[in-house]
């Protein structure tokens, strides 16, 4: 059971209320920003170990970002994941969705055989969810998102899918590509021996040059969609009190949540 | 269009190109290359071969974005039924078309679906588009990605608008993909620039702290997802004069199928808080885990979730899952009711972005009060019976 583990850097959520916006090129400033592994993610790389104890293999966990992500490949490797690859590199930096998965499934490519690659259900900075149904297109793989158990038999996944109102149990051939939700697992600490041993890990970093890939398809140009501007929301009035007697006051309120619920 | 050649003389043999196709579509017959129905035209392999025997070939460099033309709103259909977003796709969907003085279309997979189809004749829209085959009776991700792609290559719509829900975002990037194309995701704002044709695309990211907006100006269909409840619904009673048209989809191979064993509705209680509309959040100012009960009672009455500030969570007066917050779920309803949670910025980071907050706390200085819509400085005790006897009422009458 060999399992490729997707995982992005993101900023952490109490940076995220200091997010700054370069106004010249519209992209976020991050340098200086701590990074996390995105939560979800997290929980995919728990995934993977758990699906390793049960059944061998091994793990790899891979990225694409500035080497900055590389931090967060350590944190996976003192989970315990076998091996991590970082895809780093100048051209790669603008790349949407389209862009992203097809560099990450370049990248697979090169890894080699696997049966199952997994990925967080989306992460909490673009928060599109693309890139999971993107790259198994790519990759030509059947898919199943927002996984919240999976099990593997022989050749096959059963995976638990949660929808907005229901869930849902489906199996698929493997290799296949999932998606996973916080309810999976809870993700473990890194082990001191695990810390140590990261520490010592020589990760590779790949550039566009080390991967087969049409640079056309790559980076800014190879992303159909551009951000043209980015704004904060203005923020809602805030701060009205509403004062009276208690039943005024909850009729009031009765009145603003039935504007609410009426669309 | 684009195409792959080879220029047969140049090829050696050598077997180089094989590993880059990201597609298997790769064989050498006889020392000779040969590229399989199964090719994707991503060009991986024109870099691999080091005599330059792969080559793409293309009519034009860019797309002829002239030939792409209409609207196109993916009615969604679970068990037959259509999902109200699609009505209000249906309604955005109707100012763009008018701008781009194009037309209107919905397109519809399934089976037996007939009658459905002859629903949307009551509405505002030109064409309906009905794709229908047993194989699409229920949603499958590889069918319905053939069967839509496979529309659109045939009718060359330039944008395509689905809704946000599990199913749109699962199956919306898979298309996207295979037409190469740009996708935005959940969207709550849309409009046409008349001059270039492009659709303008607003939408949240960092959990709301941010908006962008985004074209795909080089690129069509122009494809998006749209948040539910944020657009108004078309309505029907129009005269009747839209068209259906029936496309046979054909399917090649399916056996790498994902199958549906089971689908469970669960209870009220496991709602996804991060779906949810309404969210009533409990705090320490409950005093005890049974007056949970009222914030229960609360949320059935509002069809809403149960939330919770960190401190009742820690003190094991309700489940993990239910906490709102840093170390919890970062949340976005409609309408966020605090009930004796004091604010700190930990819970607030979770929740801010709320569209409505509504504090209940009886300390005026608690810190929610600065992010609240509407503050209430009450004793919870006597204000939350009062509000669920009087919603309770309602509801009868
Ligand atoms: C404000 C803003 C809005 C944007 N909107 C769009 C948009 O509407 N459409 C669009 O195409 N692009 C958009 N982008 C670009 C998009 O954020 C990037 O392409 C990003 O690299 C991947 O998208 P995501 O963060 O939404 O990831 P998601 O698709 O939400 O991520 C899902 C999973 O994919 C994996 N993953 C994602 N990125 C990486 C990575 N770099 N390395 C390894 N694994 C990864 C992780 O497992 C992750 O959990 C936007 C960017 C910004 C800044
Ligand atoms: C690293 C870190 C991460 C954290 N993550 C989170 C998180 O994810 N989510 C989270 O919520 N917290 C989080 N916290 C904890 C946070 O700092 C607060 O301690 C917690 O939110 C307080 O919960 P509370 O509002 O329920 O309790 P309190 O702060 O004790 O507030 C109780 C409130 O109830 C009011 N009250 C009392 N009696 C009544 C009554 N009868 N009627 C009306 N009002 C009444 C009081 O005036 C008071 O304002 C985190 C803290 C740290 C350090
Ligand atoms: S196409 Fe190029 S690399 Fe492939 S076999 Fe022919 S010569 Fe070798
Ligand atoms: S273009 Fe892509 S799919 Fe086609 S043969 Fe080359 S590598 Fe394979």
């Amino acid at each position: 059971m060999n399992t490729i583990v997707c995982i992005k850097q993101v900023p952490d959520t109490e940076e995220l209320q200091k997010v700054k916006i370069d106004p010249q090129t519209n992209t976020l400033i991050r340098e200086g920003v701590p990074g996390i592994i995105n939560p979800f993610d997290e929980n995919a790389i728990e995934e993977a170990l758990r699906l390793k104890e049960k059944k061998g293999g091994n793990v790899t966990v891979l990225s694409m970002g500035p080497s900055q992500a590389e931090e967060s490949l350590r944190k996976a490797l003192a989970m315990g994941v076998d091996g991590a690859v970082l895809l780093s590199d100048r051209l790669f930096a603008g790349s949407d969705t389209l862009a992203t998965s097809y560099t990450l499934a370049m990248a697979i490519k090169r890894i080699g055989p696997f049966d199952l690659i997994l990925l967080g259900k989306q992460a909490i900075d673009g928060d599109t969810a693309q890139v999971g149904p993107g790259l198994a297109e790519w990759l030509n793989l059947p898919q199943v998102t927002y996984a919240r158990k999976i099990e593997v038999n022989e050749n096959k996944i059963r995976v638990e899918r949660v929808l907005e109102d229901a869930f849902e149990v489906v199996e698929s051939p493997l290799p296949a590509l999932v998606t996973v939700t916080k309810d999976i697992n809870e993700p473990r600490y890194p082990s001191l021996r695990g810390l140590l041993r990261a520490k010592a890990e020589k990760i590779p970093i790949w550039a566009a040059e080390d991967l087969p890939l049409d640079k056309r398809k790559i980076g800014l140009e190879g992303s159909p969609t551009q951000v043209v501007k980015i704004f904060i929301p203005k923020p809602p009035k805030r701060g009205e009190i509403l004062s009276g007697e208690i039943s005024q006051v909850v009729d009031k309120l009765i009145l603003e949540i039935e504007k609410r619920r009426t669309i | 269009m684009r195409k792959i050649k080879i220029i047969i003389e140049k090829c050696t043999g050598c077997e180089k190109c094989l590993p880059s196709c990201p597609f298997s579509a790769i064989r050498i017959e006889n020392k000779k290359v040969r590229i399989l129905d199964n090719c994707n035209l991503c060009g991986a392999c024109i870099d691999a071969c080091p005599f330059r025997a792969i080559v793409l070939e293309k009519e034009k460099i860019r797309v002829d974005l002239s030939s792409y033309r209409g609207v196109w709103i993916f009615a969604e259909q679970r068990k037959g039924e259509i999902m109200p977003v699609t009505y209000e796709l249906l309604g955005v969907g109707r100012t763009l078309a008018n701008d781009l003085g194009a037309e209107l279309s919905v397109f519809l997979l399934g089976s037996h679906m007939k009658g459905k189809a002859e629903e949307f004749l009551n509405y505002d829209l030109e064409k309906i588009y009905l794709i229908e085959d047993p194989l699409l009776n229920s949603y499958r991700t590889d069918l319905y990605t053939q069967a839509i792609v496979d529309s659109v290559n045939l009718k060359r719509p330039e944008v395509i608008l689905m809704g946000a829900t599990s199913l749109g975002r699962d199956l919306a990037p898979r298309v996207a993909t295979r037409l190469q194309t740009g996708l935005t995701a959940d969207c709550t704002g849309l409009e046409i620039d008349k001059k270039e044709r492009n659709l303008i695309q607003t939408r949240p990211a960092l959990g709301g702290n941010i908006m962008a907006r985004i074209i795909s100006p080089r690129h069509r269909p122009q494809i998006a997802t749209v948040r539910p409840k944020v657009m108004r619904r078309a309505r029907p009673g129009h005269s009747k004069k839209g068209e259906i048209i029936e496309i046979n989809p054909t399917f090649s191979q399916n056996n790498e199928a994902v199958k549906i064993i089971t689908l469970i509705r669960e209870e009220k209680e496991t709602v996804d808080l991060q779906e949810a509309e309404i969210i009533v959040s409990g705090g320490r100012g409950l005093g005890k885990p049974e007056n949970f009960s009222l914030i229960r009672k609360l949320a059935d009455l509002l069809g809403g979730a149960v939330g919770a500030s960190r401190a009742v969570v820690d003190a094991g007066w309700i489940q993990p899952y239910h906490q709102v917050g840093q170390t919890g779920k970062t949340v976005q309803p409609k309408l966020y009711i605090a009930c004796g949670i004091s604010g700190a910025i930990q819970h607030q980071v979770g929740m801010r972005t709320s569209e409505v907050i509504v504090a209940i706390n009886k300390d005026p200085e608690a810190p929610i009060f600065n992010i609240a819509t509407y503050g209430i400085v009450e004793d919870l005790h006597k204000f939350l019976p009062i509000l669920i006897e009087k919603l309770e009422k309602k509801g009868k009458s």
